[in-house]
């Protein structure tokens, strides 16, 4: 070994060469760990968690995915039970609202429950959505999966449900379950349930 | 209303609101070319501060300025990369 090498320097006094060397391995390994580090941090990641398929509870997810794409985050959303009808073509389309429950229904919670009522609320809603320009969930959709949004179908729900695989929108992930969405949380920097 | 940029592209995002136009300068961002400045025309009063956040955390995109027209919001978006 050369001895104009400045670090040898220390070798005589402190460290022997073995040990030296075993340092030395350990500084590389801490930089490349670092280099790692610093090329992960530059793509952020979403994962939601769909399970609510009123017509109100339809839009968060939506919002929220396709305006995460636009910031160029690399989003998931996982649709199970009740969510899973907003990515079903038909079922998206009648997505309905529920008087009962909702204290800030113009109607006492005795007669929201009255056969009609929730037909009556989710026209009111829809006319609400018109009128202010709030985008439909089929353009939320479409406009997400432009963006690169990847909306997965819950297989055990498509099941449970009794849906055939060609009923969801074109584009829509199917054939994954709570291990995928669980691989896809552990990722991400934000991870939520809906 | 400023013209003191040369704006290749105007984008009518009028009468939607949110996430309208901020996912749809987005995309009209993504098919400019680098250098070149898009004029964002909406009436959602949200697009001030959604525009603002999405192009801070946004690599590639210069938020120049904005201007309120009375009921219009005027956004100037360049693609620097």
């Amino acid at each position: 070994m050369s001895t104009d090498n400045p670090s040898t320097a220390i070798d005589d006094g402190e460290f022997d060469a073995a040990e030296l060397r075993a340092l030395r391995e350990r500084v590389d390994e801490l930089e490349e760990s670092i280099a790692d580090v610093g090329t992960e941090d530059d793509d952020q990641k979403m994962t939601i968690i769909s399970t609510k398929g009123s017509f109100d509870m339809a839009y968060p997810p939506l919002i929220l995915a396709s305006t995460a794409a636009a910031f160029d985050w690399e989003v998931v959303v996982f649709h199970t039970f009740w969510g899973l009808d907003i990515l079903h073509e038909e079922k998206s389309k009648n997505l309905k609202l529920s008087a009962v429950g909702n204290p800030n229904m113009p109607v006492p919670n005795a007669l929201a429950a009255v056969p009609g009522m929730d037909a009556m609320a989710t026209r009111m809603m829809q006319k609400r959505i018109d009128e202010n320009g709030t985008a439909t969930i089929e353009e939320l959709i479409d406009l997400s999966l432009d963006l690169g949004v990847d909306l997965q179908a819950c297989q055990m729900t498509i099941e449970l449900m009794d849906y055939e695989d060609d009923a969801f929108y074109e584009g829509v992930t199917t054939g994954v379950g709570a291990a995928t969405a669980l691989q896809h949380m552990a990722e991400s920097d934000v991870q939520l349930l809906i | 209303m400023s013209t003191e940029y040369d704006t290749t592209e105007t984008l009518d995002v009028k009468g939607q609101s949110c996430p309208m136009p901020v996912v749809k300068t987005k995309q009209a961002i993504d098919d400019l070319a680098v250098g070149d400045v898009l004029e964002v025309l909406a009436t959602d009063s949200g697009s001030m501060s959604d525009i603002e956040g999405w192009a801070a955390g946004t690599e590639g995109v210069d938020l120049l300025e904005q201007v309120e027209e009375g009921d219009l919001y005027v956004h100037y978006v360049e693609k620097t990369a």
